[in-house]
C-alpha cells in the first residue's frame, strides 16, 4: 500500500488561509455578495486583484520560473475552502485552477503558452476554458468549435462559467487548443441557479485565436485539468458545508422557542451532530484528494472520484439543513443561506455529478456494473 | 526522556538475551515486561520506561519484525484498554505491583462489571450495593451486572457499586477490583441474537472484597469510572485500517467473484457504501495524524458512530447480495467465544453482530448527544436527577 496521505494542514497553509479569510471577511461579507449579485455584475474585479495578485492565489499552481508561486494543490485547496465559506464571486476555480492546469498541460517550451501562463498566474488576465462547467473527468470531450483554416474558429459552447469576467478563453477546437481574446467572441449570459458563478453561452463566428496545442495534447491537458478541478472542488464544497454548519449551530443556540434555545431539543442536536460528522468526513476526503494531486500518486484518480462522490452531497445537505433550521428566516432573500444552497446545489453538477464519480470509482476499484 | 535510539538498543538487547526462536513465549513476554518494553509510557518497574506513548509503535514494529510473540491483545482487551490505565491512574503502589504485570502478560484476564439491567445509558444510576464492615475491613457486594464480555474467562473484574444511596447518584459510587473466583460470584452466559454468548450476566451475592481492593476513595467511583470509559474511546480511535478493510471486504470480494449476483440497484448501493467506507477510513486516518501531531481533534467521538452505521448498512447489503444464500445461517449452536469476532464468519452473522455496534460502548443516541454538547456546544439535556438522592430516583 502506498504511503498514507498527509491529511492535516501545514503552518504555511494555515497562514494562507488566515490571509484569504481576513480579505474575504473585509471585502466579501454575505451582504456584499448579495448586493453584487443583485447588481447583475457578481464579479468583483478589485477583490480578484487583491486575491489573485496581492495574495498570489492566481499563481499557486504555477512554478516560480513560469511566473507563479510554486506552491501546489494543497494550498489551492485551502483557498477554495475559504472561497466556499464566503461563496465568493471570483473566477478562481475557472482561471486559477482549470485554465491554469490546461496551460500547464501544454508544451512548456511554447512561447505563446508561457506568455499566457505568466499573465494568468500573476492575476493580470482572467482566462477561462470554453467548456461546459458540467464537463466531467473521464467523459468524452465535446468539440463543437470548428477551425475554418488558419485558426478562424466558429461554433458555440454553452454553460461556460465566468466567461463574462474573462480576458481570454481557452477554446478546444477540431484542430487543437486556441487562446481566443474575449473581444473575438460573443457572449449570451444565462440566468444561473447559482448567482455567484455566472454562466454564458460563448459564440465564435470567425473568431481569431492563437493555437496553443495539437488536438491530442489539448485533450490530455483538458482531461488533467478536469481531474484537478474535480479534486479541488471538493475543498470548495467543504468550505460551503462548514459555513452552513457553523451558522446553523450559532442560530439554534440563540433562537428561543418554547422558552428554551431550539438547539436544546434532541431532534435538532442529533441532526446537527450527524451533519458535523459528515463535514468532518468530507474534510478528510477533500484533504486526501488535494494531497493526492500534490504528490501525483497513482491513487489520485480514485481518491478524487471518492472525494467528489462524497463531498457534493455533504455540501447540499449542509445548505438544506441551514435553510430548514433557520425556519422562515432561511426562506428569505435577505438571509445569505440561499446563496450557499444555490452554490452547493449547482456544484453538485459541476465537473461531474456524484453518480458520475461513483461510476469512476466502479472502474478504478474494479466493481463493475452488471 | 529516553530517545528512540536508546529504546531500539533496549529492544535489541532483549532480543539478543531472549531470542524469540528459542525462548518460550511466556518467558519472552516476562522478560519484555521487565525490560520496560511492554507499554513504554508506563513508569519504570511497571512494564514501561516513562517514554512518550507514540514510541510504542517503534517497539512493536521492531519486535514483530523479529518474530517475537505478543500477549494476544484481543483476548485481554478489557484488561489492557480499560482496567490497566485506571489502576495506573488511581491504584496504590501495592495494587499496581500486584495487578499490572499478570494483566499485561495475559496470565490474568479482566472483565468489566459496570452495566446493570436498570443502568445502561444511565450508568450512574447503578444499584449494586457494597456495604463496609468495620470489623473485617471488608465490603459485601450484592447485585446484578450484565453484558459482561469475558466474565467466563476472567480472573478479575473492575466493579462499580453503590456505597451511599442517600447521596445523588454520581456521588455515592465506589470502584473496586473484584476477584471473579470469590464465593458468591455467579456467571451465566447471556445468549445473543447471533446464537452465541459473547457476554454474560454476573450475579453477585454476598461477595466479600477486602478494602485493599478498593480503587480510589470511597464515593469517588464515578470519577474513576470516567477514566476507564475515556480510555475505552481512545482505544477505539487508534486503529489503522487498509483501504477496503473491515466489513466492505467480503461484499466487494463477492461482487467481483460472482457476477451472477449483480443487479443495478445493488450496484448503486455498493458504490455508495464503498465510497463511505473509504471516506471513514480517511477520517480515522486524519484523526490518527492529528493525535500523532499533538493536535487531538474532536473527530474521535464521532468515529464510532460512523463505523456502527456503516457496519450495519454494509452487512445488510451483503445478505441481500447473496440472494438465496442470504436465507441461510452458518450455525446456531450456542457457543462461548473467548474473543469478539466482528467479521470472521458468514454474512448472516456479520449482519446480526453489527447490530450491537450502535449499542455497545455507548449507544449511538448517547454519542450524538455527546457530539452535540461537547463538540458543537449545544445545550445539555435537562438533568432533573442530578441533585436527587439515588434512593429517591424513579425506577
Amino acid at each position: 500500500m502506498s504511503a498514507p496521505f498527509d491529511l492535516l494542514y501545514s503552518e504555511t497553509e494555515e497562514e494562507l488561509r488566515s490571509a484569504v479569510r481576513a480579505l474575504l471577511a473585509d471585502r466579501c461579507p454575505p451582504a456584499a455578495v448579495l448586493a453584487r449579485v443583485e447588481s447583475g455584475r457578481p464579479h468583483d474585479p478589485e477583490l480578484w486583484q487583491t486575491l489573485g495578485t496581492g495574495i498570489g492565489a492566481a499563481g499557486l499552481l504555477v512554478p516560480e520560473k513560469l511566473g507563479g508561486q510554486g506552491a501546489g494543490h494543497r494550498e489551492a485547496a485551502v483557498v477554495l475552502e475559504e472561497l466556499g465559506r464566503a461563496v465568493a464571486p471570483v473566477p478562481y476555480l475557472t482561471s486559477g485552477v482549470l485554465a491554469t492546469e490546461i496551460l500547464l498541460g501544454c508544451d512548456p517550451s511554447s512561447a505563446e503558452v508561457t506568455a499566457l501562463l505568466r499573465e494568468v498566474a500573476s492575476g493580470r488576465q482572467v482566462c477561462v476554458p470554453a467548456v461546459p462547467l458540467t464537463l466531467a473527468p473521464g467523459a468524452p470531450l465535446p468539440s463543437p468549435v470548428r477551425d475554418a483554416g488558419g485558426g478562424v474558429l466558429s461554433g458555440s459552447v454553452g454553460f461556460v462559467a465566468d466567461a463574462v469576467a474573462a480576458d481570454v478563453l481557452l477554446v478546444p477546437a477540431d484542430t487543437g487548443l486556441y487562446a481566443v481574446p474575449a473581444a473575438e467572441v460573443s457572449l449570451t449570459p444565462l440566468v444561473p441557479l447559482d448567482l455567484t458563478r455566472p454562466l454564458a453561452t460563448v459564440r465564435l463566428d470567425g473568431a481569431r485565436g492563437t493555437r496553443l496545442a495539437d488536438p491530442a495534447t489539448a485533450r490530455a491537458a483538458v482531461a488533467g485539468a478536469l481531474l484537478s478541478g474535480a479534486g479541488l472542488l471538493a475543498s470548495e464544497q467543504v468550505g460551503i458545508a462548514e459555513w452552513c454548519l457553523t451558522e446553523t449551530v450559532a442560530h439554534v443556540r440563540t433562537r428561543h422557542q418554547f422558552n428554551r434555545p431550539i438547539g436544546s431539543f434532541q431532534a435538532l442536536k442529533h441532526r446537527l451532530a450527524r451533519l458535523w460528522l459528515d463535514v468532518a468526513s468530507a474534510r478528510a476526503a477533500a484533504r486526501a484528494a488535494a494531497d493526492a494531486l500534490a504528490t501525483g500518486t497513482a491513487d489520485a484518480p480514485l481518491t478524487i472520484a471518492v472525494a467528489q462522490a462524497y463531498c457534493s452531497g455533504v455540501a447540499v445537505r449542509a445548505a438544506e439543513e441551514c435553510v430548514q433550521l433557520h425556519g422562515g428566516t432561511g426562506m428569505t432573500w435577505e438571509h445569505p443561506a440561499h446563496l450557499y444552497l444555490k452554490r452547493a446545489k449547482a456544484d453538485s453538477a459541476v465537473l461531474g455529478t456524484a453518480g458520475h464519480h461513483r461510476s469512476l470509482v466502479a472502474d478504478f476499484a474494479e466493481l463493475p456494473a452488471p | 526522556m529516553i530517545t528512540t535510539e536508546e529504546l531500539l538498543t533496549r529492544v535489541r538487547d532483549l532480543l539478543a538475551a531472549h531470542p524469540p526462536a528459542t525462548t518460550a513465549p511466556a518467558d519472552f513476554l516476562r522478560a519484555r515486561f521487565d525490560a520496560g518494553l511492554a507499554w513504554v509510557h508506563y513508569p519504570e518497574g511497571l512494564g514501561g520506561l516513562g517514554a512518550p506513548r507514540t514510541l510504542q509503535a517503534v517497539v512493536d514494529a521492531e519486535l514483530e519484525a523479529a518474530g517475537a510473540p505478543d500477549n494476544d491483545p484481543r483476548r485481554i482487551g478489557i484488561g489492557l484498554g480499560m482496567a490497566a490505565p485506571t489502576i495506573l491512574a488511581y491504584g496504590t503502589e501495592e495494587q499496581k505491583r500486584r495487578f499490572l504485570r499478570p494483566l499485561w502478560l495475559g496470565e490474568e484476564v479482566w472483565c468489566q462489571l459496570f452495566s446493570e439491567p436498570g443502568a445502561g445509558s444511565d450508568l450512574a444510576a447503578l444499584g449494586t450495593r457494597a456495604v463496609h464492615d468495620e470489623a473485617s475491613d471488608e465490603w459485601t457486594v450484592d447485585g446484578q451486572k450484565v453484558w459482561t464480555s469475558s466474565a467466563h474467562t476472567a480472573r478479575w473484574a473492575i466493579l462499580i457499586a453503590r456505597t451511599d444511596p442517600s447521596l445523588p447518584k454520581h456521588q455515592g459510587i465506589t470502584y473496586f477490583l473484584c476477584d471473579m473466583h470469590a464465593p458468591g460470584v455467579e456467571v451465566r452466559p447471556l445468549r445473543q441474537i447471533t446464537g452465541e454468548a459473547e457476554f454474560n450476566e454476573v450475579f453477585l451475592t454476598g461477595v466479600r472484597i477486602p478494602d485493599a481492593h478498593r480503587l480510589g476513595a470511597v464515593g469517588q467511583g464515578w470519577a474513576v469510572a470516567r477514566t476507564t470509559l475515556m480510555n475505552e474511546r481512545v482505544s477505539i480511535g487508534g486503529m489503522r485500517i487498509p483501504r477496503e478493510g473491515g466489513m466492505i471486504a467480503p461484499v466487494a470480494a463477492a461482487w467481483r467473484e460472482r457476477p451472477e449476483l449483480r443487479t443495478h440497484a445493488l450496484h448503486q448501493r455498493l458504490l455508495e457504501l464503498w465510497v463511505e467506507a473509504e471516506v471513514a477510513r480517511l477520517t480515522a486516518e486524519r484523526l490518527r495524524q492529528q493525535l500523532a501531531a499533538g493536535q487531538p481533534g474532536p473527530e474521535g467521538s464521532g468515529m464510532k458512530l460512523t463505523f456502527a452505521r456503516l457496519n450495519q448498512e454494509i452487512s445488510g447489503l451483503e445478505v441481500e447480495l447473496l440472494a438465496e444464500e442470504g436465507l441461510l445461517y452458518e450455525d446456531w449452536t450456542m457457543r462461548r467465544p473467548e474473543i469478539v469476532d466482528f467479521t470472521g464468519r458468514d454474512a448472516g452473522y456479520r449482519y446480526l453482530r453489527a447490530k450491537g455496534n450502535s449499542i455497545e460502548g455507548g449507544t449511538s443516541e448517547i454519542l450524538l448527544n455527546i457530539v452535540a454538547e461537547r463538540v458543537l456546544g449545544l445545550p445539555p439535556e435537562p438533568r432533573d436527577d442530578k441533585d436527587l438522592a439515588w434512593k429517591d430516583l424513579a425506577r
